[in-house]
């Protein structure tokens, strides 16, 4: 009974749409499918998978078979006994799925009228399939006339026209009672308005001619305008595949050109003209196919003549705008010209006489005179003592912000000034700067501060800079840092800027630094930075952490903020450096001189040969998992130091004593207590100074017993100290040995100067102190760089500009000044560098003069290493050391009294010996009489 | 009963002049026995390369296309490539029989002292005074090299390409060798610049000459030294040396014009050659006879040992 009742419910309502489905209890809302996850399957459930544009877009039969698991349908088998098996014809339809005759097959079956109602003209086709098989017959016309006689197809609305007493031809309708031949494009009708009375007209036909009374006349066949509604979404004008068009694949301008008249002859005619040529398919939708032999066509047709190319007053035609009517509709002469603008007016209408009133036209409002496009929100300013200047000045500009505000409506108070009236105390927000959270003992500093740096900011900045960089003593730095930092030190600290962020302890001690800095506080370095690294680190730490404070000095806060952090990482400020670099020279040195080849000169590295390298020479990749060709690289910073400091390179110790002797005078308040790496490869230096750079001087034999265990250890330390040399933490480790060298140690601000000049050269000061810097730690090329080191500052040291250092290791230099400039000359006249090749034939007289002052050259130069002399690569450095080189090896050979200077300053015993050299080295000789001997050694040699 | 194999002769040094002659194209910067040593190449400072039979002394080709001097060269395995080097900062790859410049390596950044093919000559070796070997690729048409082995600090001055090595002199004073097939990189330190390398025929042991007129002979795997031959004079100009065709002498070129053979294992010199009065350039050690040849200025010689006779007609 409730059933009952409830339908009873149900079938009163209206209900549209598909039910939803009744929930279960308890039964979860389902999900929509989400579109890639809905699948179109036919009718029995198969997926129907998509194939192509010719196939209609899905599968096109049984997975890409014939339609069934079988293969083809295999016809039932029936014997003959009982019963005849069917001949089945099979067109092409048994081939067919269901789906190619479905809507988006390829031969949708639809409802379509019958032959029987079908009008004749949709029998184009067949008309034409016949008119094309009378022609190509044997006997032409012959199926023509089969045409005529076989009864054709008449459809039922013809039949029942004709029975009406239609004929073809003739209009439908009463019959008129008019002469048929006159007729006018307005039909009787068609006559709207006032007619003409019939006798009038006739009259007027009667003048023309005999007209028999009683004979009417059918009306004129009209020609239906064709208001085809446009349903498809093709573009206009687009025809898809014209049946009339297939049969030939001719486009019907093809036909106007031969014969533009009649349809019927067009057809014949057409016909005529292709015979013999193949029936194919052709259209817009498809290209030209294989089986065409003119594929000509599409160019063809396309030509400019096709184009209309002159902007023209008048409309073709009849001057109806888009409109296609029927030519009965043809031009009228007369009004029409002059209202083309309007268009063509219908029948029944005029011209109106008499415009219309011009619409108003509408003023836009007036402006109020202080109006302003464009609306600005007004800062709120909180007039502090920080920023009531600026607050002063927001107002000016703003236009007595200030004065106003107490006559504003509350509605024009800001958040402040509703505080100020309410009496409530500011909230704590996220301040504007860091002054905000200073108290006000900081502040007052800060002024300070401020204003010390006002009266330096007088004087010239880049003045104290420089004397910075050279400046010996340390304890005053970090004011003058800070006086000149000024203002942006003070914001310098924020968590906006952290030029440290991939070392976060050393940000934070960064940080640390710019607060302590902050405060004025004159031991800052002490305090905030690391304890457990050594002084000379925490000096050049606090030296990078000045610089950085400049470099990234904040922005205002709203420019700040509109960056990010970078989210990964870019190494831009890393550089790749070779792993494993050979290492020192000195104890290989030692070795080959007492021919202990083997272990001692060898150095084993691991090296990638490249792929293809391996490919080409038939050899299996060694590393065949590993990407990295030649040596091994890693990264470190690029602009630390220790990529240039690793290898420990004796320093001369005649320079190195004097300066550090000057600086610990200066440094002793932050002396260190732990010894650092720098220490000790620096005692090392100072033993092997004496010795080994020393023993290639002077090519002797040294006594290398004490050297013999050290070697060993300084081969490792100098590993070490490569591979973590970026980590500073690691070098303290295993070298706190030896105390007491400390007092070698090459001076603070001589790194000073080296990591101060980096930033701005040119000056001659400057590059001075880089040279410096390379002969204290040239990576592991240069052999014997002492004395050249000298050789290079003499020439410095006779500028004028000298800095301490050089003229600490003035005296030194002294004595190899005298020695120098003739060999200088002498290296000059030679371009060429390392083992020179030999002399050109005696013949040639040209190069023979070549010769003698190559040779004269050559043999000043002997044993002079290569220097590439195109090399692009060369960094200015690089020359320089090149050239120290250069110059040693030449000092090498002459320097007796070099050597005995030597031994003075090292206290090693170096005794020249070295036989091979035995012939050519004349002891003190002095440098002219040298240049005069060599001059004349290619005359001997020839 | 097979006969005893006969008795291997004694090795004999080519000490007999056999023939000179003039290359007319400058200095011969460097001459340089095929792979069979039945022809030779000279390298001459008017940048022709020349193709010779020493034998008969009669010039085959002249190949021109360099800039400028030519340094040194190398054929191929199967005589159909000859490749060369020269001050003109390039290295060429030349089809023997046509003349024709195949290919031109550019890309190092000073003159190119020294070139060697690999084993199937795939690859052309190039140091060069920019202190880089560069590996050229000879069958794709990469226009770069294949590895740039710039681990020497200072220019190389001699290369020598064995089947899985490269072995290379520099001026630094170092003797390097790369080992592809253990990817390990040998780098033995010798103090002086290196003029020239050489790898012992069994591969054992590496050659090296430098500048402070001492060669040295160096276990390859561990780098002891095994010998040091002194005596000539090799202080200024890069230098050749050699080892005899059976490993028994070693050789090398002197400043003062003559060439100097040692005992491999005495030490102790066999022979000097009376060249020429000028500084001997270059000399190429048959690779499996006592013939060597010499080049100094412009002249080359050919020497044969005390026994050899001439077969063919005399020498042109």
């Amino acid at each position: 009974m409730a059933g009952g009742e409830s339908d009873e419910e149900e079938e009163e309502l209206v209900s549209y749409g598909a039910p939803l489905e009744l929930l279960e209890e308890g039964e979860r809302i389902k999900k929509p499918v989400p579109l890639q996850e809905q699948t179109v399957r036919d009718e029995k459930g198969r997926y129907k998978r998509f194939h192509g544009a010719f196939s209609g877009g899905f599968s096109a039969g049984y997975f890409n078979t014939v339609g069934s698991k079988e293969g083809w349908a295999p016809s039932t088998f029936v014997s003959s006994r009982q019963k005849r098996a069917e001949k089945t014809v099979l067109g092409p339809e048994d081939f067919m799925d269901e789906e190619d005759l479905s809507e988006h097959g390829i031969a949708p079956k639809e409802i379509t009228v019958s032959d029987e109602f079908a009008s004749k003209s949709k029998d184009k086709i067949k008309e034409k399939a016949r008119q094309i098989a009378g022609v190509v017959a044997p006997i032409p016309g012959a199926i023509l006339l089969d045409e005529y006689i076989a009864p054709s197809k008449i459809t039922i609305g013809i039949d029942l026209l004709r029975k009406m007493g239609w004929k073809e031809g003739q209009g439908v309708g009463p019959r008129v009672k008019r002469k048929a031949r006159k007729q006018k494009p307005e039909p009787g009708v068609k006559i709207y308005g006032c007619a003409l009375p019939p006798g009038s007209e006739d009259s007027e036909e009667e003048e023309d001619e005999y007209q028999p009374e009683n004979v009417t006349f059918a009306p004129k066949d009209v020609m239906p305008v064709d208001l085809t509604p446009k349903d498809n979404v093709h573009g206009l004008g687009y025809k898809g595949l014209d049946p009339t068009k297939a049969l030939f694949g001719v486009s019907k301008d093809h036909l106007n050109v031969f014969n533009p008249n009649s349809e019927n002859a067009d057809l014949i005619g057409d016909l005529r003209h292709n015979k013999g040529r193949k029936l194919g398919i052709s259209g817009q939708a498809f290209g030209v196919g294989a089986l065409e032999e003119e594929d000509d066509d599409i160019y063809a047709t396309e030509s400019l003549s096709k184009y209309d190319t002159v902007l023209k007053d008048e409309e073709p035609g009849d001057g109806l705008y888009g409109w296609t009517a029927p030519k009965q509709y043809g031009s009228k002469p007369g009004i029409e010209k002059d209202i083309k603008y309007i268009g063509k007016i219908l029948d029944g209408f005029r011209l109106a006489s008499k415009s219309t009133t011009s619409p108003k036209i509408y003023l836009p409002p007036d402006l109020p005179k202080d109006y302003r496009p464009v609306h600005y929100f007004r800062p709120v300013i909180k007039t502090s003592s920080e920023n009531s200047y600026l607050a002063q000045t927001l107002a000016e500009s703003t236009g007595k912000l200030e004065s106003e505000t107490t006559l504003q409506s509350r509605h024009q108070k800001s958040a402040s000034q509703r505080r100020e009236l309410l009496g409530e105390t500011a909230l704590t927000g996220p301040a504007a700067s860091v002054l905000e959270y200073l108290s006000d003992k900081d502040k007052e500093r800060i002024k300070e501060v401020k204003q010390a740096a006002d009266q330096q900011l007088k004087t010239p900045v880049r003045q104290p800079l420089q004397n910075q960089f050279q400046a010996p003593a340390l304890c005053d730095t970090p004011q003058q840092w800070q006086s000149l930092l000024g203002p942006p030190l003070a914001t310098a600290g924020s968590s906006d800027f952290k030029p440290f962020a991939t070392n976060p302890e050393k940000q934070k001690r960064y940080e640390n630094y710019i607060e302590s800095l902050k405060h004025g506080k004159k031991d800052t370095p002490g305090s905030c930075l690391d304890q457990s690294m050594t002084e000379w680190e925490r000096g050049r730490e606090r030296d990078e952490f000045l610089r950085a404070a400049v470099l990234y000095k904040p922005s205002s806060s709203i420019l700040a903020s509109r960056f990010t952090h970078a989210k990964h990482e870019d190494d831009t400020d890393k550089v790749e450096v070779v792993r494993d670099q050979e290492t020192d020279l000195d104890d290989k040195q030692a070795a080959a001189k007492m021919k202990m080849f083997g272990k001692l000169t060898r150095e084993r590295f691991e090296w990638h040969p490249d792929k293809l390298l391996c490919k080409r020479f038939n050899v299996p990749d060694p590393y065949s998992d590993s990407s990295i060709i030649g040596l091994p690289k890693v990264k470190r910073d690029k602009y630390s130091i220790f990529n240039f400091l690793t290898v420990s390179e004796p320093v001369p110790k005649m320079m190195s004593e004097p300066t550090s002797v000057a600086v610990q005078q200066n440094s002793t308040p932050n002396k260190p207590k732990k010894p650092s790496r720098w220490d000790v490869s620096d005692k090392e230096k100072k033993k092997k100074d004496a010795i080994s750079e020393f023993i290639s001087l002077a090519r002797s034999k040294v006594d290398t017993k004490e050297q013999q265990p050290l070697t060993a250890e300084t081969e490792d330390d100098n590993k070490t100290s490569e591979a973590a040399s970026d980590k500073m933490v690691h070098e303290k480790t295993g070298q706190h040995e030896d105390v007491v060298e400390e007092e070698s140690r090459p001076s603070m601000d001589l790194f000073k100067a080296i990591f101060a000049s980096s930033s701005d050269e040119k000056s001659s000061s400057e590059e001075e102190s880089e040279e410096e810097e390379e002969e204290e730690e040239p990576p592991a090329r240069v052999t014997e760089p002492d004395l050249d080191s000298m050789n290079h500052h003499d020439q410095h040291g006779a500028l004028p500009s000298e800095e301490p250092e050089s003229e600490v290791i003035a005296p030194e230099i002294s004595v190899t000044v005298t020695v120098t400039p003739p060999l200088k000359e002498v290296v000059d006249q030679g371009e060429e560098f390392g083992p020179r090749l030999p002399p050109v034939g005696v013949s040639d007289t040209l190069l023979k003069q070549e010769d003698m002052q190559r040779t004269s050259s050559e043999a000043s130069k002997k044993e002079r290493p290569k220097k590439s002399k195109g090399k692009h690569k060369t960094k200015r450095e690089h020359k320089h050391k090149k050239e120290k080189k250069k110059k040693h090896k030449k000092h090498k050979h002459k320097g007796k009294h070099k050597s005995k200077k030597a031994e003075k300053t090292s206290g090693s015993d170096t005794a020249e010996s070295s036989e091979s050299h035995s012939e050519e080295e004349t002891p003190d000789i002095s440098p002219q009489e040298l240049l005069r001997r060599l001059k004349h050694l290619p005359l001997v040699k020839h | 009963m097979a006969f005893p194999e006969p008795k291997p002769k004694k090795p004999e040094l080519p000490k007999k002049l056999v023939s000179t002659w003039e290359c007319k194209q400058g200095a011969v910067r460097a001459v340089r026995f095929n792979v069979d040593g039945n022809y030779c190449l000279t390298c001459g400072s008017d940048k022709s390369l020349k193709l010779w039979n020493p034998h008969k002394g009669t010039l085959l080709k002249t190949y021109s296309g360099h800039g400028y001097e030519v340094l040194d060269a190398a054929g191929s395995f199967d005589n159909s490539q000859v490749c060369s080097c020269g001050s003109d900062k390039t290295v060429v790859l030349w089809d023997v029989a046509t003349g024709q410049v195949i290919r031109k390596f550019r890309g190092h950044a000073g003159k190119v002292n020294c070139v060697q093919f690999n084993e199937e000559a795939t690859v052309i070796m190039s140091g060069s005074i920019d202190s880089s070997v560069r590996c050229w690729d000879c069958r794709s048409r990469r226009p770069d090299s294949i590895q740039i082995l710039d681990e020497a600090k200072d220019g190389i001055s001699s290369l020598r390409v064995s089947d899985h090595e490269i072995l290379t002199g520099s001026v630094d004073g170092r003797v390097r060798r790369y080992d592809l097939r253990a990817g390990e990189l040998y780098s033995d330190y010798i103090g002086s610049p290196i003029t020239c390398v050489c790898f012992s025929k069994d591969g054992q042991c590496t050659l090296a000459a430098s500048l402070d007129s001492t060669l040295r002979l160096l276990d390859k795997d561990t780098g002891e030294l095994l010998g040091e031959y002194t005596g000539h004079k090799n202080v200024a100009y890069k230098m050749d040396c050699c080892l005899s065709e059976r490993d028994t002498h070693v050789g090398s070129c002197s400043e003062d014009g003559k060439v100097y053979f040692w005992d491999l294992v005495e030490g102790s010199l066999a022979a000097s050659l009376p060249v020429s009065n000028s500084a001997v350039q270059s000399l190429s050690f048959h690779p499996t006879e006592a013939c060597l040849l010499t080049a100094a200025e412009g002249l080359v010689q050919l020497w044969r040992e005390e026994s050899y006779v001439v077969e063919e007609g005399p020498p042109a």
